[in-house]
């Protein structure tokens, strides 16, 4: 009498990744639909409950079912392509598929900081950038900053100025103050500019460094040495 | 987060169409909906990119600029025309989140911001009348510091947490979209709702329609205007009490002026009867004096949010005298 709903159970399982875990992530999904399934089964099987019950919890099933997508991402240079759950973020995708942990996950809803990377060259919070929208991208990350065993300027002056004590926003930092610099570059305004009534080019002040960065948040509290590092490295790229 | 498809829309009536299955929701940047999503406030069975929509020009037609509705925050705040003919919208939209995430909210995203009460953002409060119809509201006897004095209503005190709208209140512009039954235009005024009893609807948008542009019609405030917003920490927070202000001037008399208010309200709050005061007067502190009192007339606060009556007061006097001051482009 199951015979029908089996079958669907069966291909939702098939919907998990064909090749076996390839990483954590991988493994908890495959974990979850499996004991999920296999609990449909001998539910249906073992205790004989009528076709709709068995039905309505193949559904439930479907509903929970990952969605999985095909997506490229150019990383550092390299491209990936990856099969991944349309849920995953591009941070998860950074470090738990392609094993890139210099990114941090701080709060994982876009109010610390700590996984910002360029995306097309623009600072984001990879937290809350879905992979899927990043499909085609190029993405830089703190492992793309340095050209072979030569800092970017922005690491090296983070190191001459301690701009860190635990170190895990570090690299959100990092990669945020490259962001900084390049936009700096083209003139942009904070609203420390509209403050200070220097809307047309603002000068790189300590409170424009403050404002500028205050997308990422240091519980250490190291800020008067991050500032310190971003001014140093905010005047070597203006020399 | 529960399970979802994936489709990047590439025409708009594509995306429209796409939109009328059950559950679907478009996707802008993403910074609310999937941060909502993960705390599984929003679960929607289809998400629909609309960033790669032909949506990202900002176009000047004689004294009309008309903002795509796919333009990021950044970009838009650095537009040469809205940084010189809008400055009170470039520093609204600087004075919101952080650059990592104003490099990814759209305009037509930051319309559609959901509120920020505590309440609301967490699942484990059962009451909240906004994401549960019928359920209560947890805020009105809760913790309600950050919530409404303005426009509330016994079901719903959230407030709309975005900069940009306040300022687009102020600049009086108007919104662009396109449905299954074509284009229409709305008001900003009319674009946000007061909760009254219907707490879970947040604007006049239909499910099925999407926001394509906002249109400012010609600039009067680009030499007296003001942002000011008042919160917890310096940068990134949301608003305690907000107030966008534009003033035409001849010399020291007000020809025109723009007034809105944001924190107070489940809209942006516009005072139309302040707005008509300051006309004709001569700027001064006891007229901005007056135009604050007419603009928090009414105003009912809650257990914890009493203070922000005379916090949105003192700003409201703040913003218009320095916006009557000039900006300094």
């Amino acid at each position: 009498m199951s015979s029908q709903s089996c079958t669907d159970i069966e291909e939702q399982l098939e919907d998990t990744p064909p090749e076996g875990p390839t990483s954590l992530t991988d493994i908890e999904l495959s974990r979850r639909s499996f004991v999920k399934g296999a609990g449909i089964l001998s539910a249906a099987v073992a205790t004989g409950v009528p076709r709709l019950a068995a039905a309505q919890e193949a559904q439930a099933a479907a509903v929970t079912t990952p969605k999985m997508m095909e997506l490229t991402l150019k990383v550092n240079g390299t491209s990936h392509t990856l099969s991944l759950d349309t849920r995953t973020s591009l941070l998860d995708a950074l470090r738990e598929h392609l094993l890139l942990t210099g990114s941090k996950k701080g709060c994982d809803h876009g109010q610390c900081g700590a996984c910002t990377v360029l995306l097309n060259g623009r600072r984001v919070n990879s937290c809350l950038t879905l992979a899927v929208t990043a499909n085609g991208a190029e993405i830089t990350t703190i492992e793309g900053l340095a050209q072979g065993d030569t800092l970017h300027p922005v690491q090296a002056a983070f190191l001459e100025h301690d701009g860190f004590q635990c170190g895990y926003c570090t690299p959100g930092q990092i990669c945020s103050a490259v962001a900084l610099l390049k936009e700096h570059k083209h003139n942009t305004l904070s609203t420390v500019s509209f403050e200070t009534g220097n809307t047309t080019n603002p000068e790189l002040t300590d409170n424009e460094i403050r404002e500028r960065m205050s997308g990422n948040i240091c519980r250490c509290g190291a800020y008067p040495n991050i500032v310190a590092a971003v001014r140093a490295a905010a005047k070597g790229a203006s020399a | 987060m529960m399970p979802f498809n994936y489709l990047r829309a590439t025409a708009p009536d594509e995306a429209v169409h796409a939109v009328s299955a059950r559950g679907a929701k478009f996707l802008g940047g993403g910074t609310n909906l999937v941060d909502l999503m993960k705390y599984n406030v929003e679960h929607p069975t289809t998400l629909i990119d609309v960033t790669h929509l032909d949506f990202t020009q900002i176009t000047i037609t004689g004294s009309t600029t008309l903002i795509g509705a796919g333009v990021r925050n950044s970009d838009l705040a650095n537009h040469e025309t809205i940084r010189t003919s809008y400055p009170l919208l470039s520093q609204a939209l600087l004075s919101g989140a952080s650059p990592q995430l104003r490099n990814m909210a759209t305009t037509g995203g930051n319309l559609l911001q959901r509120t920020r009460c505590y309440y609301f953002m967490d699942t484990t409060f059962p009451a909240c009348n906004k994401r549960t119809p019928g359920s209560g509201c947890a805020a009105i006897k809760g913790f309600n510091r950050i919530h409404a004095i303005l426009g509330a209503s016994d079901e719903c005190i959230a407030t709309n947490p975005s900069d940009m709208s306040v300022a687009l209140a102020a600049l009086n512009a108007t919104i662009h979209v396109t449905g299954p039954k074509g284009k229409r235009t709305i008001a900003i005024a009319d674009f946000h709702r007061l909760p009254g009893t219907t707490p879970q609807l947040d604007t006049n948008l239909k499910p099925d329609e999407l926001i394509t542009a906002v249109e400012l019609p010609a600039s009067k405030f680009a030499k007296h205007s003001y942002y000011l917003k008042v919160r917890d920490r310096q940068s990134y927070a949301f608003a305690l009490v907000s107030v966008a202000a534009g003033l035409e001037m001849s010399s020291n008399t007000i020809q025109s002026a723009g007034l809105a208010l944001g924190g107070v309200a489940l809209k942006p709050w516009r005072s139309l009867e302040a707005e008509k005061f300051l006309v004709g007067t001569v700027a001064s502190g006891d007229a901005f004096r007056k135009a604050a009192d007419l603009a928090v007339a009414g105003a009912k606060p809650y257990e914890h949010n009493a203070f922000k009556v005379e916090l949105a007061r003192q700003s409201i006097v703040r913003a218009l005298t320095l916006a009557a001051q000039g900006v300094q482009a």
